[in-house]
Formats: structure tokens, C-alpha cells, sequence
């Protein structure tokens, strides 16, 4: 009698061994990690699994909703008629711009017309709450309260009253989730109002950013004023994004540019979601654009 | 089962929807919006830690991994960072589970923090190698409250376990 072939009793089954699954679990989770953080490949999958999530979600964000809502109850009557006083002033304000604005939008749409430049693109704007900053304490994200639902879509920009505080990274059915612009994986393509000095604006944390890429002969000084280029043609230009705090000497080419936002990132409440309503024209393949302008070039070389 | 390898009372087996309802409960209280408010316990990690140690048969990896993807989900993380975090977790807590049952409820918090910080440790790691910035050193206190978090929990946990005591003079335990 040989014991080959013969299979233990069912009893003592237990399928592979604890650090075999380990192996197995690690791996899946290091190949999804990979995925999603290098390739972006796991939104799909995100999507779909937060729609079994959102009652759960819902329901914990019952008692903070509570919460906020119970603090607006109890605001102080003085509190009130401060801010409904300011309120008051900044209407009055924004009234008698807003006269002069329709006045040179007209001009400058006639203007453009003269000079046969493309019309300025129609604008998307969704009204939205801050619901709560995101619990990954990795990132600087903030949850917004309209998603997909009413328009939202990645890309937008968010502004608060006084500029930009970041941009819709991702959206979900009736929620988006905004990152900051003092992220660290942050990036806004601006340019100095003064000078028009441009540059790239990088979230560097704790509400400090970084201009990079500005020469080292640039008209820059502290206290300039930065404000989206458009040329992304993700933002509209001209937002306002950022003061600039220090400029200090970098290596032999670029300028070190320290800035801080115009608008309070962390703390605010009511924002703007911004972007212009379509998307802009793709993007020409560079192969097939040399080619083109090699053979424009070498046209009349042939001819005469 | 006994509440510790040491203890005279005997518990009654556990329920499988209880230890699955905890474990939901646990990740409806992780998506509690919050704020970034430091020191504030990972529930799932605590609970799944518990049942891991108290029933390894029945709670182990692939449980952690589910729920690990739904708390990624749920808080935005890198898809895979709590999974990650979480299995690495539950396999520590079933290969110690032997050993930490003969402990008081106290002593067992203690075996258990190593645990909750090499999670952490993990995901930290894994983060950062991905390109995060360091969130500070207040994130790791998140690990003590959650062994604070032990005691009551093993007690309201294991409620449904727990029998009437009945004295009986002819039976030994």
C-alpha cells in the first residue's frame, strides 16, 4: 500500500498557507496602487464601487451636516448684521461695476470682431458649498457639494470671492473633490498682471507655492500680482491667483519665486466652479506639423 | 471561546452578521467627515485587528482587502493604500492571535499598537514613494488612540458572546 495520490481527509483542508495569501493579497494591492497613483487606469473602477458606498456615506455625513447647520442656527444676531452690512457695501460696489462691465463687454466683442480675433469662449459656472476637507491627510483636497449631477466636470477651475483656490481633479455623481492649489501636485500656468512675465505656480503645502521656470532677467518683484495665462486652455486668463511674497536668487538660469494665494485656500466656504464650456481644440500632432512646415519651407525652393 | 485563554467563562460562538455588521458600522464611523483632525482613530483597523485575533478562521485577508478597498473608496486614497495597510494587518493580528489571548484585555491593546503603527508605517511609505508630501508627525497618534480604543471595544464587541452566569457547584468552569 503506497500513500501517492491519496488525498488527506477534507478535515484538515485549508487551502494555501497564510503567507502565500499574504504574497497573493500584497501583490494585488501593489499591482492597484501602481495603477492608479502611475496610470490613473483605476477611475473606472472607483466610479462604479462609490455608488455602493455613497449611502454609507451619506448617512455618516448626516451628523456633520448637523452639525454646520446647527452652527448657522445659533450665529449671533450681530454677527449677522455685520456680514449683511458688508454684504451690502460689496453689492453696491459690484452693481456699479457690473454697469461699466456689460458697457466693455460690448466694446470688446466689437473690437475683437475688427480685428477678426476668435470670440472669447462662452463660460461654464456652477455655484457650489465646501461640504468638509477630504480625510486623506496626504493631499490638500477639499470636498465640494455638486458633482457630475449639475455640470461639474474635471479641470474646472474653483474660485472663492477673491481668486482661485484650485481645480475639480475628480468628479463623482453629486459630489467633486477639489485640490487645492497649495498641493504639492498642484500646477497653474500664470503670468505677472504687471509684466506678463509667465511662469508655472507649484503648491508647495502649508500655504506657500513656488514660480518656476522665470528667468533670471524678468521683470519680477514681491508683492506682483499672478494671474492665470489661459494658455493651458483649462482656466480662463486672467483669474487671480497669487501674490508674489519673495523673489530670491536661483541657479545660473531661473529665478526661486515664493507666492502665497490671493484667496483664504483652507476656510472658505462658498465657491465658483469655472472653466470655459467647451473643451479646447486637440492638440496638433508635432510630427505631422514639421512635415508641414518643411514642406511649406521647401516649396519655392523648387519652383524657382 | 473565552474572553482570554485564562478567564473561567466560556462564550457562546460568534455570529457571522455580527462580526460583519461590526465591521460595517466601523466603516460607516471611518467616513464621518472629520476635517483633518489628528489623532482620531482608524475604526476599521481596530475592529478588523479584533476579530482577526479573536476569530482567524473566519476574518482574515480577504476580508481586510475588501474593506480596505471600500475605505480607500470612501476617503479618496490611492486605490490599494488601505488594502495594502489592512492585510498586512490582519495577517500580523491571526499569526499573534495565540499568543495575545492569554493576555489581559490591557496587555493585548499593547500587542496590538505595533500593529496599528506598522499600518500606518506602510501606508505612509507607500505614499510617499508615490509622491505625497509627509503629512506629520500627529498622523501616527491616530495608532494610540486606537489601542486606548481596545478595552471598550472588546467588551462591546464580544457583548453577544457573554452568557448569564449560573452558578453550579458540580461543574468545574
Amino acid at each position: 500500500m503506497s500513500l501517492v495520490g491519496h488525498q488527506s481527509p477534507p478535515i484538515f483542508k485549508r487551502g494555501p498557507t497564510p503567507l502565500a495569501r499574504l504574497m497573493v493579497f500584497v501583490a494585488l494591492c501593489l499591482v492597484m496602487l501602481v495603477a492608479d497613483l502611475r496610470f490613473r487606469y483605476l477611475e473606472v473602477v472607483r466610479q462604479g464601487l462609490s455608488v455602493v458606498t455613497h449611502p454609507l456615506q451619506l448617512a455618516a455625513a448626516a451628523p456633520a451636516d448637523f452639525l454646520r447647520n446647527a452652527a448657522v442656527y445659533f450665529a449671533t444676531l450681530v454677527e449677522v448684521q455685520v456680514e449683511n452690512a458688508e454684504l451690502r457695501r460689496h453689492q453696491v460696489e459690484a452693481a456699479q461695476r457690473l454697469l461699466r462691465f456689460s458697457q466693455i463687454e460690448r466694446d470688446n466683442h466689437e473690437l475683437r470682431g475688427l480685428l477678426d480675433m476668435a470670440r472669447s469662449f462662452a463660460v461654464r459656472s456652477v455655484a457650489a458649498e465646501i461640504l468638509y476637507d477630504a480625510p486623506d491627510p496626504f493631499a490638500r483636497k477639499v470636498i465640494l457639494d455638486r458633482g457630475s449631477a449639475h455640470g461639474v466636470v474635471a479641470g474646472l477651475a474653483v474660485l472663492d470671492a477673491r481668486g482661485m483656490i484650485g481645480q475639480v481633479t475628480r468628479v463623482y455623481p453629486v459630489q467633486s473633490e477639489v485640490t487645492l492649489l497649495t498641493d504639492k501636485d498642484q500646477a497653474v500656468h500664470v503670468q505677472v498682471e504687471r509684466s506678463r512675465v509667465r511662469g508655472v505656480l507649484v503648491g508647495a503645502g502649508s500655504n506657500r507655492m513656488e514660480l518656476r521656470f522665470v528667468e533670471n532677467n524678468s521683470d519680477i518683484v514681491a508683492g506682483d500680482r499672478l494671474v492665470t495665462s489661459g494658455l493651458d486652455g483649462v482656466f480662463l486668463a486672467g483669474l487671480p491667483v497669487a501674490h508674489v511674497v519673495a523673489v530670491e536668487a536661483g541657479d545660473d538660469v531661473f529665478v526661486k519665486v515664493f507666492a502665497e494665494p490671493i484667496a483664504h485656500t483652507e476656510g472658505t466656504v462658498q465657491v465658483l466652479v469655472l472653466g470655459p464650456d467647451q473643451a479646447p481644440p486637440a492638440r496638433p500632432d508635432p510630427a505631422t506639423e514639421i512635415k508641414r512646415s518643411v514642406d511649406t519651407v521647401g516649396a519655392p525652393d523648387k519652383g524657382t | 471561546m473565552q474572553p482570554t485563554h485564562r478567564s473561567n467563562r466560556i462564550l457562546l460562538p460568534a455570529q457571522s452578521w455580527y462580526v460583519y455588521l461590526s465591521l460595517l458600522v466601523a466603516l460607516g464611523l471611518s467616513y464621518i467627515p472629520t476635517g483633518r483632525l489628528p489623532g482620531l482613530p482608524d475604526w476599521v483597523a481596530v475592529v478588523l485587528a479584533f476579530w482577526c485575533v479573536r476569530e482567524p478562521l473566519r476574518v482574515g485577508m480577504g476580508t481586510a482587502f475588501v474593506f480596505g478597498v471600500l475605505v480607500d473608496i470612501g476617503h479618496g486614497a490611492a486605490m490599494g493604500q488601505f488594502a495594502l495597510a489592512y492585510v498586512v494587518l490582519a495577517y500580523l493580528a491571526s499569526s499573534v492571535s495565540r499568543r495575545v489571548l492569554w493576555f489581559p484585555s490591557p496587555q493585548q491593546a499593547l500587542h496590538v499598537l505595533p500593529l496599528l503603527l506598522l499600518s500606518q508605517i506602510i501606508m505612509v511609505v507607500v505614499r510617499m514613494v508615490g509622491g505625497a508630501e509627509f503629512p506629520g508627525w500627529w498622523y501616527f497618534l491616530s495608532s494610540f488612540s486606537g489601542t486606548l480604543l481596545w478595552m471598550p471595544l472588546s467588551v462591546v464587541l464580544l457583548l453577544p458572546q457573554y452568557r448569564p452566569v449560573e452558578r453550579d457547584d458540580n461543574r468545574p468552569i
